[in-house]
């Protein structure tokens, strides 16, 4: 058998990150749950949970000094993956009762109410992989588990350097459309929670110890 | 490409076990909740409720351990009601493992325990628990009357009113359950679902009255979000819950 990857999944203090870890290793990684700065950096993979929030989120991140954290390990060619709210926080800003609130801005854009009927968006919902994803390989027709309100409905990443590998945006609809996964060099992230998204989202968590 | 109708068993459990019988063939012990949350994940199950009916809160320590217990092995939704009085109760479920949090009769007591709990934790934790049932009392002028302890004691306070309030001060989601139809077996409160719809954008679960697969898809079209159930479940056969999905994807709704 292969050494387990090793993860670190971020603990700075957001709701359930038990099942984060529990799903990792179910899938077989080798999992430490941390807030310290070498447990972060050093890991194969780093796992940004986050729930509720994107304010709160962000004021989380900071008080444990783990701002500048997810840019240097991108930085590094070191894989991250962020969940939920640890999704949106990747974006330049968020957006929640008309306060704007700056992310850690690693893509642009900005994360908005969902113009949807019945909000938050909750539940299994389908999503629109591109061809040249590895974190759906496999689970491209599979539902996953969403719970948000907000969610990014532009993607304003223009790649117009022939030399960079374009990224790959996952798109899924509640009353618009919007990114439910980018998947961008080391650095990739998902609207839903796959460790909440039984076989489907043990799959996407397994396809993505493959890629570190 | 639209978010799949939830179709959620619920489990009450005391002290530690499943309080109803569940006749499943070939379960090791049908009074642990953790055999049958995974039982009710592989016959595909959205999401798990766990009703705590615990009396004494003595006995509490059981249930955060049932909760943690699940959460190690079942990697769907997990939502835990009963007992749920304020933010630290919440606070306490989520790091058994819980996803989010049923509130009842504390939130009627005081109403500002929903805006505590979500400020805190995010609207997506809480889940209104609302028993109503119809009523002539003119100080409902929906029809219908919020409940407690089970449905036991009437509170003179407008069901349809309550839901408005709550999803104002900030619960993600509200799980209807009708007392009148609880326990029939004739179908959902259709009416009571419609008002309530009327009322608020956030998700709808419905419950109580469901006695057949086809019981189901009038209560979507009503405006259910999800649908909540527990004897059909424990009682029907195995692969009830793929039945209740048919009969609603047979309707015309998403299913996963």
């Amino acid at each position: 058998m292969a050494t387990p990857k090793k993860v670190t999944v971020l603990d700075y203090g957001s709701g359930n990150i038990r099942s984060a870890v529990r799903a990792l290793e179910h899938v077989g990684a080798d999992v430490t749950l941390s807030r310290r700065a070498e447990d972060v950096l050093e890991a194969e993979g780093l796992l940004v949970p986050g729930v509720g929030a994107f304010a709160a989120v962000m004021k989380a991140l900071k008080d444990v000094g783990a701002l500048q954290w997810i840019g240097r390990r991108v930085a590094g060619n070191r894989p991250v993956l962020g969940i939920c709210v640890g999704h949106q926080v990747m974006f330049e800003e968020g957006v929640e009762h008309g306060i704007r609130t700056p992310g850690l801005g690693e893509w642009p854009g900005s994360v908005e109410l969902l113009p949807a009927p019945i909000v938050p968006h909750m539940g299994w919902n389908t999503v629109e992989p591109p061809e040249n994803t590895r974190l759906f390989k496999g689970i491209e027709n599979e539902r996953f588990y969403f719970v948000h309100s907000y969610a990014v409905q532009k993607w304003q990443f223009d790649v117009t350097q022939p030399r960079m590998q374009p990224p790959a945006v996952t798109w899924a609809e509640h009353g618009a459309r919007f990114v439910a996964g980018v998947e961008n060099g080391p650095l990739s992230a998902v609207q839903f929670h796959p460790e909440k998204s039984g076989d489907a989202g043990a799959q996407l968590l397994k396809n993505w110890l493959g890629t570190l | 490409m639209t978010v799949a109708i939830r179709v959620i068993p619920c489990l009450d459990v005391d002290a530690g076990r499943v309080v109803k019988g569940i006749n499943f063939e070939g379960l090791r012990d049908a009074g642990d909740p953790v055999e049958l949350a995974k039982r009710y994940n592989a016959a595909g199950a959205d999401e798990i409720t766990f009703l705590d009916v615990t009396a004494s809160s003595g006995n509490r320590e059981t249930t955060f351990d049932v909760v943690a217990r699940t959460a190690e092995e079942v990697f769907i939704p997990l939502t835990v009601g009963g007992g749920v009085r304020a933010a630290a109760d919440v606070d306490r479920l989520l790091r058994a493992g819980a996803d989010k949090a049923s509130i009842n009769t504390a939130a009627v007591a005081r109403p500002e325990v929903i805006n505590e709990i979500t400020e805190r934790f995010g609207s997506q934790v809480l889940v209104l628990s609302l028993d109503a049932r119809r009523t002539t009392d003119p100080g409902c002028p929906s029809g219908f009357e919020v409940t407690t302890h089970g449905g036991r004691t009437g509170t003179g306070t407008d069901a349809v009113a309550w839901a408005r309030e709550a999803a104002e001060r900030g619960v993600g989601e509200i799980l209807l359950n009708s007392i009148d139809a609880d326990g029939t077996k004739e179908g959902f409160d259709l009416e009571m679902i419609r008002a309530v719809r009327a009322a608020v954008k956030v998700p709808l679960i419905a419950s109580g009255g469901a006695g057949k697969p086809e019981d189901f898809p009038p209560a979507i079209a009503a405006g259910a979000d999800a649908v909540l159930a527990a004897s059909i479940f424990h009682f029907g056969p195995v692969d009830m819950i793929a039945r209740v999905k048919r009969a609603i994807k047979e309707a015309g709704f998403p299913v996963r």
